[in-house]
């Protein structure tokens, strides 16, 4: 495993974290060190929140800094805007992706655009966490992995972690960030990595490589891709969830693949990806995503377009299903070992 | 028979068929107009309430409307801000600024200098009777007929006609459509052409001023069309729940381009009784009497840095003209609607009030009308010594990309590489 993050290269000491304490901390460190971010949404305080990524924050930091808000999204990203241009860094919860439509419009078209009308008057230093994707039994309405929303919008970053480790680090770079920043959160991999294998015992995070996480400030650079694994005969192209899936069906497969985990869509690290196609001359991108104008069209329009010369077949994409995500036939629709196990068998057989 | 499911319900009967209804202005183009229907008080008869008051006891005045300016043109009543003829004539005169100015600016887009511009006729006191109630530094979140605010607060007319003119001295670079003002150093937001996302951003603010222990307070102006958006939900619910030092205002002027007021509710209430379905204080003020809406605002203001929360102000007026200078309103509604309007206007009311007072003339004032039309002549020809829109002078070409975030990512480098490369083809005699 290739680390980039140059913090875990040196010895700071580090305790082994799931990614909900991971997140916890990132704010309790961001609450402590900068007055100006408040955390908002709904459930967040006193409970400390539906998946308990705030707990204790409100006792500890008091309720001006940390409080419930009406089941009213709009009104959440709406008064975050609000509260950005008074200069503080809103840190508000979306409670599940899924919920984030009602405010859209003051995400879309106030808090990315802000900077760029106001030509720099006013900016939106505002993180959006929400937990998304499926794999927890949650139906349609709380499955949901609509990153491609945003990654189509300008003046959005859109930034997704698949280890504790990487969720620390990037939500502290996100908080930091002065541009609106939305945080999904894999929550099927908050407790530990997933394989995709639904019916085998699920893993905790406790003692696995990316759980590892440095006690204190550091920092993952938004745009900056991660190495999950070297190879030299593909290039897997993914984020979140899926990369443990993907890193289990390679390994299942004895493919040689090099594994990317992306971390951020928006900005997008290309080099990383660029270099590695060039070296394995294959590429294969799985998201959990529904298909049609999903991101991974756009990867795969860039591999292409940037690539092309260096393919030796054409490049695949395994991602879920153009439905609603189901309920009972939610392994059905996942992108798991099976789907993406047919793309490799393509890729690998020449 | 086998027995079926039990269900409830009543049996279905021979009834009648439904029909929706929808509703229809009272006059449409060629009208005579009659507003007897309205309600329109005395001045001067309604109580004013102490501002620290439980919300409810502002309530009845939601379904009332406070006016101090009467025919006679004298102010009466309990809500008579009682403001020295100083003060009534730079209200009087920043009226009359604004009014010069929306003309000049409409002619100037008749002309092909810019491509759209909105005036505020008829609707001057409310932004400058606000503007002078509130302190300086208190925020502003404007829709897009708040232009008076900024004119009160003294930002200077040439930067306004920049903005307009999308030229190379535009404050916003040519980003943004004509009138969309942003200006922080005057505490006023930059404006949006979604309607009434303002409205939830103007609690934020407060809400943050609330956490930061600040003493200033936001503000934020809706019409009473896009009142009927969700953000003015959220705004109502947030303000409500988090006590906001917030001043809510909708400007009622009846027309939302050309649906009338009935589609934004009208016909069953009045929008500042929506004050009381979230507990807050509501008031329903003559928003041509700009005695009544500074009276108002200012309540409002005292109230909310009292730590009493938020206010819902709904300022009854007409829009005088089109909804922007892409707009006939001739095509829907009644000339006469304007030429009538019972409440008058807002310059001319304050006028008459002062001449009464004995401290103006109409001498005086077609003198100071004059030396509007001068003072907006020369910020013009100042703006247009910065280019007007489409004339090859606005800011240098690779700002387009800039902003966007606070740094160029590498696909908006590449497409702004582009952007040169086709103006090398399409404007080949191009000079920064």
């Amino acid at each position: 495993m290739i680390e980039e993050n140059p913090v875990s290269l040196h010895d700071a000491p580090s305790r082994s974290m799931n990614m909900i304490e991971a997140i916890n901390d990132a704010l309790d460190i961001m609450m402590a060190r900068d007055p100006d971010v408040v955390i908002m949404g709904e459930d967040v305080g006193y409970f400390g929140g539906v998946f308990r990524a705030t707990a204790g924050l409100q006792k500890k930091f008091g309720k001006n800094r940390v409080f419930d808000t009406p089941i009213n999204e709009c009104g959440i990203i709406g008064a975050a805007v609000g509260m950005a241009a008074y200069g503080l860094r809103p840190v508000p919860e979306i409670q599940f992706a899924d919920y984030i439509y009602p405010g859209l419009d003051q995400l879309v078209s106030e808090a990315a655009r802000l900077r760029y009308r106001s030509a720099g008057e006013f900016v939106a230093p505002i993180t959006v966490r929400s937990p998304f994707g499926g794999g927890i039994f949650g139906g349609q309405t709380h499955s949901q992995s609509p990153e491609a929303l945003f990654t189509h919008v300008a003046g959005l970053k859109t930034v997704i972690p698949a280890t504790p480790h990487d969720a620390k680090g990037l939500l502290i770079a996100a908080i930091e960030d002065n541009d609106p920043v939305i945080f999904f959160e894999p929550k099927r991999i908050y407790n530990g990595p997933f394989d995709g294998y639904y019916d085998r015992p699920s893993r905790p995070w406790k003692g696995l490589p990316g759980s590892q996480v440095p006690e204190g400030y550091y920092k993952i650079p938004l745009g900056k891709a991660r190495v999950v694994r070297e190879g030299a005969a593909l290039t897997v192209v993914t984020y979140g969830t899926m990369v443990h899936v993907a890193e289990a069906v390679l390994a299942e497969k004895g493919v040689d693949a090099e594994i990317i985990d992306l971390r951020s869509l928006v900005p997008l690290d290309i080099d990383t990806v660029e270099k590695s196609v060039e070296k394995t001359g294959k590429c294969l991108v799985i998201h959990e995503a529904t298909r049609t104008s999903g991101f991974g069209a756009e990867l795969v329009t860039l591999v292409q377009e940037r690539c092309f010369y260096h393919l030796e077949a054409p490049v695949e994409r395994v991602t879920g299903f153009d439905t609603p995500y189901p309920h009972s036939l939610e392994w059905a629709y996942f992108p798991g070992p099976v789907r993406i196990g047919e793309a490799v068998d393509r890729l690998m057989k020449d | 028979m086998a027995e079926g499911p039990v269900r409830t319900g009543k049996l279905r009967g021979n009834l009648p068929p439904l029909d929706l209804y929808v509703p229809e202005p009272r006059y449409r183009p060629g009208d005579t107009v009659d507003y007897t229907h309205l309600e329109i008080p005395e001045p001067g008869l309604l109580a004013r309430p102490d501002e620290a008051c439980e919300a409810q006891e502002t309530w009845p005045l939601t379904l009332d409307m406070v006016r101090v300016l009467g025919d006679d043109d004298q102010a009466v009543g309990p809500w008579n801000p009682g403001l020295d003829p100083e003060t009534l004539r730079r209200m009087l005169s920043t009226m009359a600024l604004t009014r010069a100015f929306d003309d000049r600016m409409y002619r100037g887009q008749r002309q092909g200098k810019t491509s759209f511009y909105m005036k505020c006729t008829g609707e001057e006191a409310i932004s400058i009777a606000c503007a002078h109630a509130l302190a300086a530094d208190d925020m502003v979140f404007p829709s897009y007929r708040q232009q008076g605010v900024l004119i009160a607060r003294g930002y200077p007319l040439v930067e306004m006609v920049n903005q307009i003119y999308s030229n190379r001295a535009d404050p916003l670079k040519g980003r943004q459509l004509p009138i969309m003002y942003s200006a922080k150093d005057y505490g006023f937001f930059s404006i949006s052409g979604n309607l009434a996302t303002q409205f939830p951003q103007a609690v934020g603010w407060a809400m943050a001023s609330a956490i930061k222990g600040d003493t200033r307070i936001a503000t934020s102006f809706v019409g009473e069309g896009s009142s009927a958006e969700g953000d003015f939900h959220a705004a109502m619910t947030f303000a409500a729940v988090y006590n906001a030092p917030v001043v809510l205002n909708v400007v009622n002027n009846q027309w939302a381009i050309s649906s009338f007021s009935g589609f934004a509710g009208a016909e069953r209430t009045t929008f500042a009784a929506r004050a009381a379905g979230y507990g807050i204080a509501g008031l329903r003020v003559d928003g041509n009497d700009i005695l009544a809406v500074y009276a108002a605002m200012e309540w409002a203001a005292n109230r909310a840095r009292a730590g009493k929360g938020p206010t819902l102000i709904e300022h009854f007026t007409y829009r005088a003209e089109g909804h922007s200078t892409s707009d006939d309103p001739s095509a829907y509604r009644s000339a006469r609607e304007a030429e009538d309007w019972p409440l008058g206007d807002p310059i001319m009311r304050l006028k008459k009030h002062l001449i009464a007072l004995g401290e103006w003339s109409e001498e005086q004032h077609a003198a100071m009308d004059r030396d509007l039309a001068e003072q907006v002549k020369a910020a013009t020809k100042e703006a247009e010594k910065n280019g007007i829109l489409g004339h090859g002078l606005h800011h240098p070409f690779h700002t387009m990309f800039e902003d966007v975030f606070e740094e160029l990512p590498w696909h908006l480098q590449e497409q702004a590489d582009q952007a040169i490369r086709e103006r090398q083809t399409k404007w080949p005699e191009w000079k920064e």
